[in-house]
């Protein structure tokens, strides 16, 4: 009985130390689950509208597959094809919007596609000051690429495609966590 | 304007699929209707601003009454990338799955592999967990560590005229209206929020962040 008494807490000290140890490697509360094996990528993206608008049919999947550090090789040329083919703004060699870039340096920055976020302040797309310092849920993200897009040096030419004139959620964002409204 | 709009309708050639919805909703064949469609992503300073929020959103365009049943993928990652360093290569990631019920968050932590394929990172000592905020429920939120976790369904935050839109690539209408008419409206989406001190992902500078959604 003393025998069987001892082994019993011997196994108990044991198992508490294998617990104890197990906390201290591991977030929490995960021991039975299974997080194993490798996970493959289906989707991604960076900033709004990018491999929508940018990437051609045959190529939107490979793009969401394509990690942003081997992006711009493959992409930047067909980007600028687009862009020069879908905006009259950029119709003409020595075209620029109103960030100052050319075709190419407008799709050099688009085709790697990741957001650039500051940790050091504002966190915005564009508020007429910052530029591509972040994505806040209020930005009207759309009438800024369009701007960027059709708008041209001035943010001026072509006024009936630059601005969507859907300037606002149709919800109130909350000002706290988790900020996203309720759904509907 | 004739001008503008032949340049648009060899625009409209040139990128065939140009009408795929929005931000990146139903961006790409392979994704379209599927449990890991990324439709939006957001990175911005909190309320504290010592700490930056991550927001991915997933299966957009659902209904309300779709809304009820929509669920998170037990076979899918959602996986906040962060380069700290400039290469656009990933430093650290933020990796949220969803086992029984609740969504389970790892890091911010170096992976142990980077680009398109992913194990979950169980060895970080950062992190945490958050019960799935169910339809129709307040939202359950849950913090350790300094970070704050969410999942569950949320409005759309995203806004856009994307008939309009459609409409002038089209060719049947020559510009936007005025107002405009959001396409997005009365739509949910699945949202993973995860809000991390700022002195975990870098500091101060600028980072490059994207997001990735990936099935095993």
């Amino acid at each position: 009985m003393k025998t069987i008494k001892i082994l019993t807490v011997a196994f108990t000290v044991s198992l508490l130390a294998f617990n104890c140890s197990n906390d201290d490697d591991t977030i929490m509360d995960e021991n039975q689950l299974d997080f194993s094996g490798t996970y493959s990528q289906e989707d991604q993206m960076g900033r709004p509208a990018v491999n929508t608008v940018f990437v051609n049919a045959a190529s939107k999947d490979m793009f969401n597959v394509t990690a942003p550090s081997n992006q711009n090789a493959t992409y930047q040329s067909m980007f600028q094809t687009n862009l020069e083919a879908l905006s009259p703004a950029f119709a003409n060699p020595g075209d620029m919007n109103a960030l100052g870039q050319t075709s190419a340096d407008f799709t050099g920055l688009l085709a790697t596609d990741v957001l650039n976020v500051s940790l050091d302040g504002t966190t915005t797309f564009y508020d007429g000051t910052n530029v591509l310092t972040g994505r806040a849920l209020a930005d009207d993200v759309i009438t800024v690429e369009l701007l960027l897009i059709f708008g041209g040096e001035d943010f001026m030419e072509n006024p009936t495609l630059s601005n969507d004139n859907v300037d606002e959620n149709d919800k109130a964002f909350l000002s706290s966590f988790p900020y996203l409204a309720s759904p509907w | 304007m004739k001008n503008l709009k032949k340049v648009l309708g060899i625009g409209v050639v040139a990128i065939a699929s140009f009408f795929i919805l929005a931000a990146d909703h139903i961006d790409a064949p392979a994704v379209t209707g599927g449990d890991s469609d990324i439709t939006d992503f957001y990175a911005f300073q909190g309320e504290n601003t010592n700490n930056l929020v991550f927001v991915a959103n997933l299966q957009g365009l659902l209904s309300p009454s779709a809304t009820a049943s929509a669920v998170f993928d037990e076979n899918v990652l959602i996986e906040f990338n962060i380069d700290n360093t400039g290469d656009n290569v990933e430093d650290l990631v933020i990796q949220a799955i969803p086992r029984d019920g609740k969504m389970y968050f790892f890091g911010p932590v170096a992976p142990s592999q980077v680009g398109i394929t992913s194990v979950i990172e169980t060895s970080a000592t950062v992190g945490g967990y958050v019960d799935i905020t169910s339809y129709g429920s307040s939202a359950n939120v849950a913090t350790n560590g300094g970070m704050t976790f969410f999942a569950g369904p949320r409005d759309d935050p995203f806004f856009f005229d994307f008939a309009q839109y459609s409409a002038i690539l089209d060719g049947t209408a020559t510009g936007f209206n005025s107002p405009g008419s959001d396409t997005f409206q009365g739509t949910n989406v699945l949202s993973i929020v995860v809000e991390v001190p700022k002195s975990m992902i870098g500091g101060s500078g600028t980072i490059n962040t994207w997001v990735e959604s990936k099935r095993k």
